[in-house]
């Protein structure tokens, strides 16, 4: 696969690391009161579409960023490639 | 060595003639033959032994579908079996056997099979060798496996080597027959980066292979001539001998170029096969059509082929397979290989199932006629025909061509789920749902004639890249329609072979219709149609038309089986590439590897790092005594270590600190500047992940440490943390394992031995335990100098830039003299730290918390950290979790060896009492016994208690003491000295 | 002054296979500069006033004795001579100050210099790289042989300077060399 990054352009995907559901980015609050269930649900549920997921993967042997890579499992069409720091400020992890 | 069925005419050098052997026998060929074309010169049909009945088996076409001519190529270490005969340029010197056969290949052995075959017909396997149950292995499968089967492997190492490559460009053509060709010419004018790929040594596909003009030019010397403009051109890279395999995700092409087999051995350090990853942005697949056979009794005999091979054989290779040849047709283009044997001298007859079939002035033509079956015993003798009117006529021929249409060849096409669609005036599936930026050009999507192809071609790379100019001039080329009456196989056939290669008959496909195995999936794994080298490529349309007409269905509906990489057989030499032997993978030396071979030290891998694992002296005998006394005389005095190899990251930015404090379950926040600490991460889930050490150089840079095994995950964790995490924290990452030689220096004399090298002052005082500092040696070099001990010893760890590293290690031996300095290897350094009872990857294993690890206390509940929530969580938190342990033998002399398992010593002993396992265990020379790490149950509360340790698998059950982990020095004042 | 005598990843001679030349440059101090939060301006200030101009993305600037490359988002790899700037990690964090993390990485790194008429054949069987569409400047981090180098086109159109990781410089050289057989 190729995944065309934001930066660099198109890449082979073998420069990168796998890293599944980019909802991991969305790492719950410590502090809230169900915090336990919510980590829980953070760190051992996930979804395994067959067809579009938004997924993480780090670029290992080019700059070392984490990417966001919208991918559609079923036929590997990519429609988006976003920088994982971009959307983890729009997801409002900014400290 | 008369090469009687050689004819004029041709592609093939005359004057430069090869010498090869076939079964033992030398006979003599031209450069650009294939060594079926040589063989069949000399008169040679039979070249092999069927896979399953043993029958005599000949050349069934002159390209890569080949599915019978498979000989084993070469000889010794270089021997390659099921190697196609039909694709094997020759070259002088070549060797080649025939394979599966027991005896020589005209009296095989296990022809007797052939006799048997009603017992073996498809599925025999599932329904005959059932019982008894042990007769299967002992008896029937040897047997199965000895008689059945294809090539065989010489087991010894393959001297030749492989690369793989990388190359870019715009428009990648697969093919150069008439389509590629002139699709290669448009692109190439335009200046687009095109690379022309093509599994033949000569390029021009079928052009070398027909008669027909282009222009006023023979076929194939316009195709020469084309290729040598080509080939002329900057921006045109000819790949001839490359087989694309594979047609992968976002224009990703694997093609495989031979590029030394049609040599006798490969040039020195030059591969024989390069493995390429081709990137395009457009691609147009101009892979030609296939001839498919007609099945029929006995069709599967020495001189039957398709009839484009007869053909090629005559008009490429100048050889005539048999003086007197029938063609059997259910399509024109049959009768164009007639004609063109019949110009050649060639006594010809045409069988014609249509009764409409065209006439030929010059030989005769049995319209309305069918091949009913055939003899000869190694080789087609004679013909049986029925006529139209039903009687039977025996033809008397060394050759037959047999012509069933033509099949696109679609196979790349289908490689990203494309599934071809049913053309009923070709009588052929043509490609469907291409792969994103692929074309079909030429005979490959349906244009059987030359005009077509040659339009289609150039029309193909004028949209694939969106040409706005005007199309070339089109040469001039016949255009001829295809004509034909779909016949799969005669009516009443049965030992008719549908696949030859896998010997499948028309009546195993019935027996599979019969046993339900309908499905084309299910009626490939039933009758094994369509598997081997050849992956049925001049089989499977038969056997679906078969099933169709069994099961009430069109063709279509049946569908074809998946076609998947490679589209031929591809040696694993070449996926392998360099990577074998020495090369799997690289090696990383420690900055002081020179010295320490010079010691003599023994190497082991660690990750691809060599570390020293001892330092043998003269006289010692076991890697035992090495270690103990290493051991021994750091604790004594004071010892050496290469310690490079730990993961090493620097951490800088205002917000270092809060960002550790977020990766550690300790806190860091505090940790004052000059101070190292240690630091145990964990994963979100709540199991320890790795541990290390993190020192504050200053406010914003801490020098974090991890495990040498996790260095490239950890590094990957802490930029996940830091880009999708906290991604606006003001920290910097970076990875500087390799930047510095680190050497630990251990032991009560250490302090002595640096004060010699280092330039400040590091008394206990000014550098006290967990100290940090960057500073200077040897009069200026800077340095960085941590205290900070893994052996439990009063220890530092000296990092200086590694191009010093060798210097610095020579220097510290030469302080160290006078205290009998010891240098010691990974063997040492482990027995150090079970001594000590730190915790190192046997611990901390994937299934371990800090609780685990008794390091519970300092999993922060004042902080946010990775994991620390599901660290807390009910499960990983019970009264009678596992506690890290130390483990001593109750019989000094007994080892405890990591891996077994402790029970209570008067209980049974099963899984269901387990009660821990041992994690690392070692000899300890400062104790005088074996001691181990265990995580034992509830293990805080039972020191003291004597246990059973117990590996049933290997027959050790050990009365042992459970104790603290600490074995030496449990207050830790050794470190703090 | 230091008595201290560095030694060379490999110290090996310059070899000739073919049209290629494979040489180790053991003369290249390096350093990495990372902007710290909101001072990227005031890096790419400095930057530019120690090289002319900043590298941009996938670009070398081939400055003398200066030189930078593009490392990644607000991350630059800086080179000079090592004989007179054997410091360069001080010298830099000295002008940048806190505008940016400045990491030694000298003794990272075995600098091979690969020249001749060969060299995109070379590339093509060594790393995935489309050399031949690469201009002076240009740089790509890739893998050869399993290791994570960095690539950069030099001035000359025939030369290529290839970063690795030192502690593996055997065998980055051991592939080198066979690849430069393989198209000699």
């Amino acid at each position: 696969m190729i995944i065309d990054h934001p930066l660099l352009g198109p890449r082979d995907s073998a420069e990168f690391t796998y890293m599944g559901d980019a909802r991991l980015i969305e790492r719950p609050s410590p502090d809230s009161p169900d915090a336990a269930a919510a980590f829980y649900d953070y760190a051992y549920l996930r979804d395994n579409p067959a067809g579009w997921h938004r997924e993480l993967w780090f670029h290992e042997a080019g700059d070392r960023s984490w990417l966001v890579v919208t991918r559609n499992t079923v036929t590997h069409e990519i429609s988006k490639v976003e920088f994982a720091s971009d959307v983890a400020r729009a997801k409002g992890r900014s400290k | 060595m008369t090469q009687k069925n050689r004819i004029t005419g041709g592609q093939i050098d005359r004057n430069t003639t090869c010498k090869f052997t076939f079964d033992g026998r030398t006979y003599a060929g031209h450069a650009g033959d294939t060594l079926a074309s040589a063989l069949l010169a000399n008169g040679v049909r039979l070249m092999g032994r069927s896979f399953k009945y043993h029958r005599p088996r000949g050349p069934m076409t002159a390209g890569s579908d080949e599915p019978n001519a498979l000989v084993h190529l070469r000889s010794g270490a270089r021997t390659e079996p099921n190697t196609r005969a039909t694709t094997t340029e020759l070259f002088d010197g070549l060797t080649a056997t025939s394979q599966n056969r027991l005896g020589s290949l005209s009296f095989d052995l296990l022809a007797v099979n052939d006799r048997l075959s009603t017992f073996l017909t498809a599925g025999f396997y599932y329904k005959t060798f059932m019982w008894p149950a042990a007769f299967w292995e002992k008896v029937y499968e040897p047997i199965i496996r000895r008689a059945a089967g294809l090539g065989a492997l010489s087991f010894e190492d393959d001297p030749d080597v492989y690369d793989k490559g990388f190359l870019h460009c715009d428009l990648l053509i697969i093919g150069a027959g008439p389509a590629g060709l002139m699709a290669a010419l448009t692109a190439a004018r335009s200046g687009a980066e095109v690379i022309l790929a093509d599994e033949d040594f000569r390029m021009g596909g079928r052009l070398n292979s027909e008669t027909y003009a282009i222009d006023d030019a023979a076929g194939a010397d316009w195709a020469a001539a084309l290729v040598s403009e080509l080939a002329n051109m900057p921006n045109v890279r000819l790949l001839p001998r490359t087989t694309v395999i594979g047609a992968f995700d976002h224009g990703i092409y694997g093609a495989l170029e031979r590029v030394s087999d049609h040599v006798a051995t490969p040039d020195a350090g030059k591969p024989r096969q390069i493995l390429w990853r081709i990137y395009t942005q457009k691609t147009i697949l101009a892979a030609g059509a296939i001839e498919r056979p007609i099945a029929f009794n006995n069709n599967d005999r020495p001189g039957i082929m398709t009839a484009s091979a007869l053909r090629s054989y005559a008009n490429r290779f100048g050889v005539a397979v048999g003086q007197r040849t029938a063609i059997f047709t259910n399509n024109d283009d049959g009768h164009r290989t007639a004609a063109d044997l019949h110009a050649k001298g060639v006594k010809v007859i045409v069988i014609d199932p249509r009764a409409d079939a065209p006439r030929a002035r010059d030989y005769e033509v049995l319209a309305g006629a069918q091949v009913v079956d055939t003899m000869g015993r190694l080789g087609l003798t004679f013909a049986k025909v029925c006529l139209a009117d039903g009687t039977e006529r025996i033809i008397e021929c060394g050759a037959l061509g047999t012509s069933g249409g033509w099949n696109p060849n679609v196979h790349l096409t289908c490689h990203q789920r494309g599934r071809p669609s049913w053309n009923e005036t070709l009588a052929a599936f043509v490609p469907d749902g291409l792969p994103a930026g692929m074309t079909v050009a030429g005979a490959a999507k349906g244009d059987m004639s030359t005009a077509g192809a040659l339009a289609g071609g150039a029309q193909a790379a004028h949209s694939a890249l969106d040409l706005k100019g005007r199309m070339l001039a089109m040469p001039k080329a016949e255009d001829a329609p295809v004509n034909i009456t779909p016949f799969w196989y005669v009516e009443g056939a049965s030992r008719a072979w549908v696949d030859q290669q896998n010997d499948v008959t028309v009546k195993d496909v019935k027996l599979s219709h019969q046993e339900g195995f309908r499905s084309v999936e299910h009626l490939k794994r039933y009758t094994t149609l369509g598997m081997g080298t050849d992956q049925g490529k001049t089989a499977n349309i038969g056997g679906l038309a078969i099933m169709a007409e069994l099961a009430g269905k069109t063709i279509p509906e049946v569908g074809t089986t998946m076609f998947r990489p490679p589209y031929t057989p591809v040696a694993i030499g070449a996926f392998g590439g360099r990577h074998r032997g020495q090369d799997f993978h690289p090696k990383r030396l420690t900055p002081s590897h020179k010295w320490a071979e010079e010691q003599g030290a023994v190497f082991v891998e660690v990750g691809n790092w060599m570390r020293a694992q001892w330092f043998p002296r003269e006289g010692e005998t076991t890697w035992r005594e090495s270690v103990d006394r290493e051991v021994l005389a750091t604790r004594n005095s004071v010892g050496v270590c290469d310690v490079t190899t730990l993961g090493k990251a620097d951490v800088q930015g205002a917000d270092a600190a809060a960002f550790l404090n977020l990766i550690y379950c300790n806190g860091f926040a505090k940790l004052p500047v000059g101070k190292a600490r240690y630091g145990l991460m964990l994963r979100e889930d709540g199991i320890a992940m790795d541990d290390g050490t993190a020192a504050r150089m200053a406010h914003d840079h801490f020098v974090v440490t991890t495990t040498t095994a996790n260095a490239l995950s950890v590094y990957r964790h802490m930029e996940f943390v830091r880009q999708c995490l906290v991604p606006d924290l003001d920290v910097q990452l970076i990875s500087t394992t390799e930047s510095w030689a680190q050497y630990a220096v251990a032991g009560p004399n250490a302090r002595r031995v640096l004060e010699k090298i280092v330039d400040q002052d590091i008394s206990n005082a000014a550098f006290p335990f967990m100290a940090c500092a960057n500073i200077t040696v040897c009069g200026g070099l800077r340095a960085r100098l941590f205290r900070i001990s893994f052996s439990g010893e009063l220890a530092f760890e000296i990092a200086v830039p590694t191009a010093y590293g060798d210097a610095l290690i020579r220097r510290i031996m030469a302080a160290g003299a006078e205290f009998d300095i010891t240098p010691y290897g990974t063997e040492a350094l482990g027995v150090m730290r079970i001594e000590k009872g730190h915790a190192t990857g046997n611990e901390l294993n994937g299934t371990t918390t800090a609780a685990n690890l008794g390091m519970g206390r300092m999993v922060s509940d004042k902080k946010d950290s990775i994991g620390s929530v599901l660290s807390r969580r009910e499960g990983l938190n019970r009264a009678d979790d596992l506690r890290a342990v130390g483990v001593k033998p109750v019989d000094p002399t007994q080892p405890v060896p990591a891996g077994a398992h402790l029970m209570i010593s008067d209980g049974p002993v099963n899984a269901a009492h387990d009660q821990g396992y041992v994690t690392s265990a070692c000899y300890s020379p400062n104790l005088g016994h074996h001691i181990a790490l265990a995580f034992l149950k509830n293990g805080d509360d039972r020191i003291g208690e004597t246990m059973r340790l117990v590996s049933p698998l290997t027959d050790v059950d050990v009365q042992v003491e459970i104790c603290s982990a600490h074995f030496i020095d449990p207050k830790g004042e050794r470190l703090r000295a | 002054m230091h008595d201290l005598i560095p030694t060379p990843a490999l110290g090996v001679a310059t070899q000739t296979i073919g049209t290629i030349t494979i040489a180790e440059n053991a003369g290249v101090a390096l350093a990495s500069v990372a902007a710290r939060n909101g001072q990227t301006d005031i890096c790419a200030d400095v930057l530019k006033s120690i090289l002319g101009a900043v590298p941009d993305v996938g670009k070398a600037v081939l400055h003398d004795p200066e030189a930078g490359f593009w490392m990644a988002a607000g991350q630059w790899m800086i080179g000079a001579p090592m004989d007179t700037h054997e410091d360069l990690a001080d010298l830099l964090k000295a002008k940048l100050g806190d505008a940016a993390s400045v990491t030694e990485q000298s003794g990272g790194w075995v600098v091979f210099d690969v020249t001749g008429a060969a060299m995109p054949d070379l590339c093509e069987i060594l790393c995935n790289v489309p050399i031949r569409k690469m201009a002076a400047g240009d740089v790509q981090r890739t893998v050869i042989h399993q290791l994570g180098c960095f690539v950069i086109r030099r001035a000359a159109d025939d030369h290529i300077r290839i970063l690795g990781p030192r502690a593996s410089a055997g065998s980055l050289l051991h592939a080198l060399i066979t690849a430069a057989t393989a198209v000699a």
